[in-house]
């Protein structure tokens, strides 16, 4: 039961180089079909282990959180472990834990994901109670008070004792004026401790619908007999004749950069942080999310990345530094870029630095060798999620639940390969001081000297 | 792989094949040509437990140095060599070993081979590369430095394994970071870094003849003989203590623990299966049941067996706020002492080994796994009819054999416990 943080950003999955795909789609022979009540289903076969990976997908993440009931979709991934009038609480765990299966669940800003890992033989009855505690979840005021205690022990674990995480969260919540991306998938805590069982059943009756839901399924399996299995159990379950509605107000076009620090006598190292607000493989035109990927990997994908030679090796100003394209999103999305400075090293000196090499990305464009490197290098990624059919159904559950398509996955290392280095200066032009958040975290007692930066709006915590 | 991950038959044993290099070397290799990679993790014996007297962290920035120059490539030549063919090769320090991976695509195996070969047995340890890495480990711990988690963990060693290897925090401490020299890495290198030590495990599309070729280019040019220091015998102190690290946060981090089985005990295996009622299942365990799922007092709460080459230990962790703290304790301490006594039921303990046993086949279902799990089995000192005996030792466990391991791992049901935070009534 984690939430997914802000998830995995790569998808993508396939075989060789994209120039030998030519055309077709490569990587497993991966199936799609629907039932009539709408639910989907993804088969990827992988025959090298007799294991099966289940999971279940709802389009509906923290960001379709009701406004004030921030952390539900996650609360109730965490009630739906409670049991149903078929398997009341705990039965189905200890079902699948005498069979040698592995169950856990997750919840990202765009969905929520639920899973079984087991022998191949036990697929039958893993979908069964998915499709139970797709409409019959028990819940009582019993249950749902130590659950909603256990939360709030996990945003004390992850977030309250962690000054870093607590800069996270008021970066995000920068960046997103009011799109729903800016609250935590945990959720605040005084909104944790208000949420009520009605709250959560609510919740539960909104979206988690067979119209609403993607099955995938990866490992040793024929694609005909998971698609017979999944008739016959998820089948029955009544339509509801259309998808739930979501809300996702758009961001307004930044125009002020923002500064948010956060100084606490529990650091003792320093941090630099810089979000920006770019598109999505969902939002981008064509190929611009692809050229993102590329330039993210450029800059800051590793010890021969741009940000990470130039601020540690080159100008000692940093011990690592590193950038990270959160693209798998429904709506624009997150482009990190961060450093960790060397002893003695003042923030602002590394925000300048940074700023330098994103602007001669943008303006000179990028070294030959290092681009066709960087693509080759994302291409074989690809390859190596094969090794993984977890990895595999992660990679399709996402990218399905964020409104893309199979073959949008299948495509992905030829439409990396088709990124052009005039594309990744074009694509540097996103991360325009304007359109970012930047974080600093400091050591009791100091803060940002006033000016050293263009800081516009600052949040004191 | 498919036979590596089936239940009986064919046997997990007989899939793996035994490869010999010119030179006497053994590697254990899964073939398989599903997908066009290989994956290799090797171990030299040693690992952290050879830290020089006040050098903790030397085998973790060693491991950290191994892929920064070798021979003619300096750090960013080494890095882009690798990058250009997209191979992945990493080094890390264990208590007991330093462990190397690598993956390559198979049509690079030439190239991932030869390079690895250079990290092995020609690092440079260059100044540039050993600062920054040296930086990034200081600042790693400075991170930590008022973690909850992490300060509590560090103490709970400390305590349990003073004046002992075991005792000394694996990546180092910021105070005697400074004193590690690019000597001391050469040195532990030459030391560790020999064919007597050396378990290999190759996993993917690679044939026998092929990785014998690669295993002698790769090893063959070092020493025939380890020279490691002898690490006594490390007994588990300090049960019965409690310490309490003050940091200003709003939840308390707990660790507990007390004396193990050691992993060739003839009750190891019925330890595994009470621990895993105790704390190891995640759902069904009664830790979880009585400090999660009854009392809503943490997210977190597990036990687990920790086993090294000469000490052996119970150890879990739980994080509470700080007004429950003492309550969450006092849970545990009764659950464990509940067990002690009366050892689990029958029918927990035919639960615990349908899982354990029923779970096996799911180590095995990627190459990196399956490589991790063959090199494992290989430091214990096992052989390749473990992968085959270990589920029939699990379904061997009787409910006396379950009580006799309950009543020796957890005994007096005395712990020792390290908390950080500011927990009340304590």
């Amino acid at each position: 039961m984690s939430f997914g943080a802000s998830n995995s950003i790569r998808k993508a999955l396939f075989l060789t180089s994209a120039k030998e795909a030519a055309g077709k789609p490569s990587g497993p022979a991966v199936t799609r079909a629907k039932l009539a009540n709408g639910l989907e289903i993804i088969v990827i076969p992988d025959h090298r282990a007799p294991v099966v990976t289940h999971m279940i997908w709802y389009r509906n993440g923290s960001a379709d959180d009701p406004l004030g009931k921030s952390g539900i979709a996650h609360f109730l991934e965490h009630l739906m472990f409670k049991g149903t009038k078929a398997y009341p609480q705990g039965q189905f765990s200890e079902l699948i834990a005498g069979l040698g299966g592995q169950e856990n669940a997750f919840t990202a800003n765009d969905y929520t994901a639920y899973f079984q890992r087991t022998a191949k033989e036990h697929l039958d009855i893993c979908m069964r109670y998915e499709a139970d505690r797709m409409k019959n979840l028990v819940l009582t005021e019993e249950i749902v008070g130590p659950e909603r205690d256990v939360v709030l022990e996990e945003r004390r674990m992850r977030t309250d004792s962690d000054p870093s995480e607590q800069l996270n969260e008021a970066v995000q919540a920068a960046l997103f004026t009011q799109h729903p991306y800016g609250r935590p998938i945990i959720g605040w805590a005084h909104e944790i401790e208000s949420l009520s069982r009605a709250d959560a059943l609510d919740y539960y009756e909104r979206f988690y619908t067979p119209e609403n839901a993607i099955v995938v399924v990866a490992g040793d399996v024929c694609a005909a007999d998971v698609i017979g299995l999944a008739e016959k159990n998820y089948g029955p379950l009544q339509a509801r004749g259309e998808r739930p509605k979501q809300f996702r107000p758009r961001e307004p076009v930044p125009r002020a950069h923002r500064l948010v620090t956060l100084a606490d006598e529990k650091v003792e190292q320093p941090l630099h942080q810089s979000v920006f607000l770019v598109p999505s493989y969902r939002t981008a035109a064509p190929g611009g999310a692809e050229a993102l990927e590329v330039l993210a990997h450029l800059l800051g994908g590793g010890p021969t990345s741009l940000l990470f030679k130039t601020l540690a090796v080159d100008q000692k100003l940093a011990v690592s530094a590193g950038a990270h394209y959160q693209g798998t999103a429904v709506d624009d999305t997150r482009f990190y870029v961060f450093a960790v400075p060397a002893p003695g090293v003042s923030l602002e000196r590394i925000d300048g630095s940074i700023d330098a090499v994103i602007a001669r990305v943008a303006a000179q464009g990028v070294n030959e060798a290092d681009f066709l490197r960087a693509k080759n290098r994302l291409i074989a990624e690809a390859v190596y999620a094969q090794d993984n059919q977890a990895t595999l159904a992660r990679w399709y559950g996402a990218s399905l639940a964020s409104g893309l398509s199979v073959e949008d996955v299948q495509r992905w290392p030829e439409r990396i390969e088709a990124v052009t280095p005039s594309d990744v200066s074009k694509a540097a032009l996103w991360l325009d001081k304007r359109r970012s958040v930047t974080g600093f975290l400091l050591p009791a007692g100091q803060k940002a000297p006033p000016g050293s930066i263009d800081a516009i709006e600052s949040i004191a915590l | 792989m498919t036979a590596l991950a089936a239940d009986e038959t064919p046997s997990r044993a007989s899939a793996v094949q035994k490869v010999i290099s010119k030179s006497g070397i053994e590697a254990w290799l899964v073939e398989d040509y599903a997908v066009p990679l290989i994956a290799v993790e090797f171990a030299f014996k040693g690992g952290a437990a050879q830290d020089p007297l006040g050098k903790p962290g030397t085998a973790t920035l060693l491991s950290g140095l191994l892929d920064e120059g070798a021979g003619s490539y300096d750090s960013e030549s080494f890095h882009r060599a690798l990058d250009e063919d997209a191979i992945e090769m990493s080094f890390s320090a264990e208590r007991d070993a330093l462990i190397g991976r690598m993956q390559t695509l198979s049509r690079n195996a030439d190239r991932a081979f030869a390079l690895l070969r250079l990290a092995v047995t020609e690092p440079r340890f260059d100044s540039e590369p050993f600062e920054r890495v040296m930086g990034q480990i200081a600042a790693g711990l400075k991170r930590e430095a008022n973690d909850p988690e992490f300060v509590a963990g560090r103490a709970f060693r400390a305590l349990a394994y003073p004046d002992h290897p075991y005792g000394q925090p694996l990546r180092g401490d910021l105070a005697a970071l400074p004193a590690i020299t690019r000597a001391n890495l050469a040195d532990m290198r030459a030391a560790m870094f020999a064919r007597d030590n050396l378990k290999i495990s190759a996993v993917g599309a690679i044939g026998a003849a092929a990785l014998a070729r690669y295993v002698e280019e790769v090893f063959g040019s070092l020493p025939e003989k380890a020279f490691l220091n002898p690490v006594a015998p490390a007994p588990f102190l300090g049960m019965g203590m409690r310490k309490v690290i003050e940091i200003g946060v709003p939840q308390s981090a707990i660790r507990f623990g007390r004396e193990g089985l050691a992993r060739k005990d003839p009750d190891f295996m019925a330890a595994m299966v009470v621990n895993h009622i105790l704390g190891g299942g995640i759902f069904s365990a009664r830790l979880f049941r009585e400090v999660r799922e009854k009392r809503g007092l943490a997210y977190s709460v597990y036990s687990r067996l920790v086993t090294h080459d000469h000490a052996a230990m119970l150890a879990g962790g739980t994080s509470t706020k700080n007004e429950r703290a003492a309550e969450s304790i006092a849970v545990i301490e009764q659950e464990i002492s509940d067990l002690a006594k009366e050892g689990p039921a029958q029918d927990e303990l035919d639960k615990a080994k349908k899982y354990l046993i029923g779970s096996y086949p799911l180590r095995f279902d990627t190459s990196t796994k399956i490589a991790g799990q063959l090199t494992s089995l290989q430091t214990e000192g096992f052989g390749v009819e473990y992968l085959d005996d270990r589920n029939r030792l699990i379904a061997a466990v009787t409910l006396e054999d379950a009580r006799r391991a309950a009543k020796r791992l957890l005994g007096d049901g005395k712990l020792l416990v390290t908390v950080a935070g500011q927990p009340e009534a304590l």
